[in-house]
């Protein structure tokens, strides 16, 4: 693919004796909404901990817009624009919501013309989070916790936002409302790729889906035909 | 001038000396190993319980190790005191870990100092008619005063080992360090179940004290010397193996003791403290790690 | 406050130390005085790391120690004069530092900790067993008369003032600056910090580094206050405890916590140990730590923020 934002090229990973990716490639073109989706332990997780930087590969290759990054530490991958937010929220607990997106603005976006703290709040008005802009994050709700995730990710400028299971646990409105945000995140240019449980939401969200299970890819397609791949019929039901 | 004899002497004081190191450490094992809960203080409960045995040993005459059995229940209630302070400021709030830490470092250098109020910095000891006898066999020597202690901390362990693995409460503690929904699908207390884990891990300290001061005589500030040993010995068995921790004690026993031998007491420290760092920085699962 | 009214105060600290050491007090006056400051130091030093950072450091002693031997070295060997002891001590526990900053990597929380204690226990071993420092017999420094000032008394207090004010004037700097910021982050949350963009082990080493530096420069002049050192009074335990316990008390998050609590807990400490018993301020001192510990977290600093909220 000669426009591949992301490479991931035969990347595999062990722990201990367990092989939780075993050669796995995918290739993300720029601007592209990817589902990512798999039972439990299938390594999707371990695939984006790859990804980011979080963990090291014990073999393969990964590429963003062309550089070999395998090696990068994660906050050096995070400069260059992969940017993920976590499945549990992990707020900076002893600063406020606009404080929270200070960090990324001040060590990972780009420098801008304008202060950091306009950045900060334009960001937290477009995802609706900016009356709460001085709170700490103990007073927020969970959805309000799953937009501050997404929104400090934006405070990095991404070009490539790996979205981990940020609607778990929210009800229906509020994943409408979370999808909502990714559409139009998409929609200023960024490359999204988005691990879901919720099935409603990926196969709405996503362009293209790549199925994970134990370690390896086993199918990938439109969420149509993804729905009537037997192959990941099994892997979801066992038989 | 090295031997044969020294080597073999050094080993078999060592051996002996592990078992005591094992009575010492399962309090730990219990509570870091299993509960997750980092009693540094532990090695100061130690020293309060052989401070107990030498108090009844020259007031009454009091046997020091019949002296920690009896205490057991007492420390037992302490132990348990702690944890529910330790549960309701740190645990319950999500902030254990440090805090908790620091909490349990004032703890211990209390116990210190008000030991040293009450009881100066002399060393004291206690007196039993089997300190100071032993057995020879074949050229090496056995001290009662370190056959005893490694004899008590190893029925220390195996009752352990059997508490975890035979009664409804050690299974439950078992529970707690691995799945807190199922404990409560079981119907305990994960709470209950940690206070009365705790609480038998400082008991046990009543009577490694009285062990420990049976084996050499003791100032207030000698915990110190256990925080090393204790720790080395938890993490490198593996952090809550009972098993792992009898093995991990009896190298670290003969370690130091060959340590000394070789190369003097001063050194013997820096093994066991050395091998904590070691133990920490190449392999934190241990040993014989989950 | 901004910086420049920082500089000015830390200057007007500094010329208010010179006055106290031309006035003609009780002597003990600048003995005890020397102590609190040393603990202002100690205490702003650990809180860089243990604070900012969130790495609660026990082995404050060995940083302290090898301070202060290494200037027993120095003197040994080059009879090197009290500046050259103080930058030296300070590199080198430095160093000690950026080794510890290493352990991070594999160590995080409750071991770091432990492996600091274990630490300290075998550079004391060490130092025990090392004749040419004094091994565990001790070192008695024989002073020359004072140069400059008229005791050594008086010229080791104006000396520590200085040390206190550079110190606290340091960690204040960094505390509103972006490595600051980014320190605080990955105290909250390390894992969030490295993905937003925070180069966590580097900051990590430039805490442990400093922190370090400060705890030796702190230890360096011992040898000349004390006169004779020995590794027991080097690697007290009472450092590693008050290192903790003066940010605890004070307040963890700012530069002003452990001033407010090396102040309180160091004056305190030096009242108790002349009117009533130094075994007795020990127990104080503990008693207090855990007091705050457990019902006031954030420390004096924390309550009055909460106050002046409501």
């Amino acid at each position: 693919m000669a426009d591949a934002l992301l490479e991931i090229d035969g990347v595999t990973k062990r722990f201990g004796g367990f092989l939780a990716l075993d050669r796995v490639s995918l290739q993300v073109r720029a601007g592209e909404r990817l589902g990512l989706i798999g039972p439990n332990g299938s390594g999707k997780t371990t695939l984006i901990n790859c990804v980011s930087g979080a963990l090291p590969t014990d073999g393969g290759r990964i590429l963003f817009e062309g550089r070999d990054i395998t090696r990068l530490p994660a906050h050096q991958r995070t400069r260059l624009g992969i940017v993920r937010s976590f499945q549990i929220p992990k707020p900076f607990v002893s600063m406020t919501v606009l404080e929270n997106l200070g960090i990324p603005l001040e060590y990972a976006a780009p420098p801008r013309s304008h202060g950091a703290a306009a950045g900060a709040l334009d960001i937290l008005k477009m995802i609706g989070l900016d009356a709460k802009a001085h709170l700490r994050p103990a007073g927020l709700t969970q959805i309000e916790m799953r937009k501050l995730e997404l929104a400090r990710a934006m405070a990095a400028r991404p070009k490539l936002l790996v979205s981990d299971e940020a609607m778990a646990g929210l009800s229906s409105a509020e994943v409408d409302d979370i999808l909502a945000i990714l559409f139009r995140l998409n929609e200023q240019g960024i490359t999204i790729i988005m691990i879901e449980h919720i099935m409603r939401a990926v196969m709405r969200f996503s362009e293209r889906v790549v199925v994970l299970d134990a370690g390896n890819r086993i199918a990938e397609g439109t969420p149509a035909e993804i729905v009537r791949n037997p192959a990941v019929e099994k892997a979801y039901l066992g038989e | 001038m090295f031997t044969w004899d020294l080597l073999a002497n050094a080993v078999v004081a060592g051996i002996l000396l592990g078992g005591f190191y094992a009575a010492v450490s399962l309090g730990v094992s219990l509570t870091f190993g299993l509960l997750d809960v980092v009693n540094i203080a532990h090695p100061a409960f130690v020293i309060l319980g052989a401070y107990a045995a030498y108090v009844m040993n020259s007031s009454f005459g009091l046997d020091p190790i019949l002296t920690g059995v009896l205490f057991t229940p007492l420390f037992y209630a302490l132990g348990a005191g702690v944890y529910r302070i330790y549960y309701s400021s740190f645990e319950r709030r999500g902030e254990e870990s440090l805090r908790g830490l620091v909490f349990f470092f004032g703890l211990l250098f209390i116990i210190e100092v008000a030991l040293s109020l009450k009881y100066g910095v002399d060393y004291r000891l206690v007196e039993a008619a089997y300190i100071g006898k032993s057995i020879d066999l074949g050229g090496v020597g056995i001290a009662f005063r370190l056959l005893v202690p490694c004899v008590v901390g190893l029925l220390m362990t195996l009752a352990l080992s059997l508490f975890l693995s035979r009664t409804f409460y050690g299974r439950a503690v078992m529970g707690v360090s691995q799945d807190q929904v199922a404990l409560r699908l079981m119907g305990a207390n994960p709470v209950r179940i940690k206070t009365i884990a705790f609480g038998i891990g400082i008991a046990a300290a009543s009577l490694s004290g009285a062990l420990l001061i049976t084996i050499s005589p003791v100032v207030p500030s000698t915990d110190r010397d256990y925080i090393g040993r204790v720790f080395a010995i938890t993490v490198l068995g593996g952090l809550g193996s009972v098993g792992g921790t009898l093995v991990a004690s009896i190298i670290l026993g003969v370690a130091e003791s060959l340590m000394a031998t070789l190369f003097g007491p001063s050194w013997s420290l820096a093994v066991s403290f050395g091998i904590l760092l070691l133990a920490l920085a190449v392999r934190p699962a241990g040993l014989f790690g989950r | 406050m901004k910086t420049r009214g920082a500089l000015v105060v830390g200057v007007a600290v500094i010329g208010l130390g010179v006055l106290l050491g031309g006035l003609r007090v009780n002597p003990y006056v600048y003995f005890a005085g020397y102590v609190v400051l040393q603990y202002v130091v100690i205490a702003t030093a650990w809180n860089v790391l243990g604070g900012y950072a969130g790495y609660v450091n026990f082995g404050t002693p060995a940083f302290f120690a090898l301070g202060a031997y290494t200037s027993i070295f120095l003197i040994e060997a080059f009879k090197a004069p009290l500046p050259v002891l103080i930058v030296c001590g300070g590199l080198v526990a430095a160093l000690l530092g950026l080794g510890i900053g290493y352990l991070t990597l594999r160590l995080k929380g409750v071991f770091f900790s432990i492996a600091t204690f274990a630490l300290s226990v075998v550079l004391q071993t060490l130092i025990i067993n090392w004749e040419y420092v004094g091994g565990a017999k001790g070192y008695t420094l024989i002073r020359p008369p004072a140069p400059f000032f008229r005791s050594w008394g008086v010229l080791l207090f104006t000396l520590m003032v200085v040390l206190a004010v550079v110190t606290v004037l340091v960690a204040r700097t960094i505390e509103r600056s972006w490595i600051g910021r980014g320190l605080a982050a990955l105290r909250d949350n390390e894992e969030a910090a490295e993905c937003m963009g925070v180069p966590t082990l580097r900051l990590k080493l430039f805490a442990t580094t400093l922190s370090g530096f400060f705890l030796g420069v702190a230890g360096a002049p011992f040898p000349y206050y004390v006169t004779y050192v020995e590794p027991s009074s080097a690697f007290d335990l009472n450092y590693a405890v008050n290192a903790l316990a003066m940010p605890m008390i004070g307040g963890t998050t700012t530069w002003l916590g452990p001033v407010i609590g090396a102040v309180l807990l160091g004056t305190a400490q030096q009242v108790a140990t002349v009117t009533i018993s130094s075994e007795l301020n020990l127990l104080i001192v503990g008693v207090v730590l855990v007091l705050f510990v457990v019902l006031a977290p954030e420390g004096i600093t924390g309550l009055v923020r909460r106050l002046r909220r409501r």
